[in-house]
């Protein structure tokens, strides 16, 4: 049984558009060891972001290739999640800029890592063959990446004043988006039908039960997040900020067609 | 050279092949080199990527290839994903000779401790004792969880304080 392309894209889409706005921080982490982890963290993204386009291009045929999926598609065409557009920073809009904030970035990775370990976890059952393998790779590695999210959720939480009031800023920020993850598209119908996906609100409980935990160890309150706007991203609806995400992106791709070196 | 041969001759060739960022292993004590078995058009050799994202792993590709061919052998290599690279599969030797080259091999086999699944404390991350390479002390501290590659993190003695890989179980 082979996923719906639109799905495995949409896996693909959130590994890459996450790993590059975290590789924003290569040269300018807060602490060296900072600026490590958060490579190392952007390198398995994009590690399983390939592996998920090679398996796209296949599906898809006619002489796709996991760079061609991955530099020459616009913003309509990505499917990941909003949240993970989002530039490290309080709400901006436009061409607005600010520092980045490593606040934004934390809970950004502690909500997206929460939610992964417990969906490649579930993808272990896919009756599609590839995707299972590529879960059982991804699982081992987001477990991490939860585990440096979580500590550093707890550090500036239960940290000073001042970094509990950025944390508290971040969150606040973010939690809405975060309702996109339990909002079916129309792709994550299509895989949970034909066995091949996982239905991500069965997940939810779960995922509360870790973000609870997180913030509570973090001494920081969990915004309402019940009503207002949902994200579509997943369903190429996107905010501003992915546009200029994938002009840095795709910029060389897009000069020089078919260059190599 | 006759192909019931060449496979054993392969093992044995490929054996001088070490890991590029880890140059005191050799690819099949890390456990990355899986299989070798004949195909219609030569030998295939069967790979597991260790971290997705492994820069290495490319490199590691073209070395097979290419030291391969140097020896006359007709082989292509391809890749298994599953089941997935496991720090399991590393062998004694391989361990203890990354232990020499002063990098902390892993404290346990991931299969044999029941995975935290959703909720690594960090409570629970601080019972694994590393001891250090060096001077043996378990008087070790985790500096971070990510060390100078995605499969390493980084820690520091107390006692000699030196500052040391240890490779992840993973």
């Amino acid at each position: 049984m082979k996923a719906p392309l639109d799905y495995v894209l949409h896996l693909a889409d959130n590994s890459l558009i996450l790993g590059q706005r975290n590789a924003e921080w290569c040269g300018h982490g807060p602490i060296l060891e900072e600026d490590i982890a958060l490579a190392n963290i952007s390198l398995d993204l994009i590690g399983q972001a390939r592996l998920l386009y090679q398996y796209a291009a296949e599906l898809k045929g006619g002489g796709a290739t996991e760079d061609k999926l991955a530099y020459l598609r616009g913003s309509r065409e990505f499917r990941n999640y909003t949240l993970l557009e989002l530039p490290h920073s309080g709400p901006l809009s436009g061409y607005a800029r600010a520092d980045r904030d490593y606040a934004t970035t934390i809970v950004r990775n502690f909500f997206f890592s929460a939610l992964m370990v417990l969906y490649w976890e579930a993808l272990l059952q896919s009756k599609d063959e590839q995707l299972a393998a590529i879960a059982e790779k991804s699982i081992k590695e987001v477990r991490y990446h939860l585990r440096h999210a979580r500590d550093w959720l707890v550090k500036l939480g239960d940290g000073t004043e001042a970094s509990h009031a950025r944390m508290r800023s971040a969150l606040e920020h973010l939690m809405p988006y975060t309702k996109e993850f339990w909002v079916s598209s129309p792709a994550e119908s299509q895989a949970v039908a034909n066995g091949t996906g996982v239905d991500v609100a069965s997940l939810r409980s779960q995922w509360d039960a870790i973000v609870n935990d997180g913030l509570n160890e973090a001494t920081l309150i969990r915004p309402q997040d019940t009503s207002g706007y949902v994200t579509q991203g997943k369903e190429g609806v996107h905010s501003e900020h992915l546009d200029y995400v994938l002009a840095e992106m795709q910029s060389l791709a897009r000069q020089y067609p078919n260059a190599t070196w | 050279m006759t192909a019931t041969t060449s496979v054993s001759e392969a093992w044995a060739i490929l054996e001088g092949l070490s890991d590029p960022e880890i140059p005191v292993i050799s690819l099949r004590e890390l456990g990355i080199l899986r299989e070798i078995r004949e195909a219609d058009d030569g030998l295939e050799v069967i790979i597991t990527p260790t971290y997705s994202g492994c820069p290495a792993m490319e490199q590691i590709h073209d070395d097979i290839g290419a030291l391969l061919a140097k020896h006359g052998v007709k082989a292509r290599v391809s890749t298994r994903l599953s089941p997935a690279w496991t720090t399991d599969w590393m062998t004694e030797e391989g361990k203890e000779k990354l232990r020499q080259y002063g990098i902390a091999p892993p404290t346990h086999k991931v299969s044999d401790v029941a995975v935290v699944k959703f909720m690594p404390r960090p409570s629970a991350a601080k019972l694994e004792t590393v001891p250090c390479p060096k001077c043996g002390s378990a008087n070790t501290l985790e500096s971070s969880h990510f060390g100078s590659t995605a499969c390493k993190a980084l820690y520091r003695c107390q006692d000699c304080q030196e500052t040391f890989d240890y490779f992840k179980p993973y």
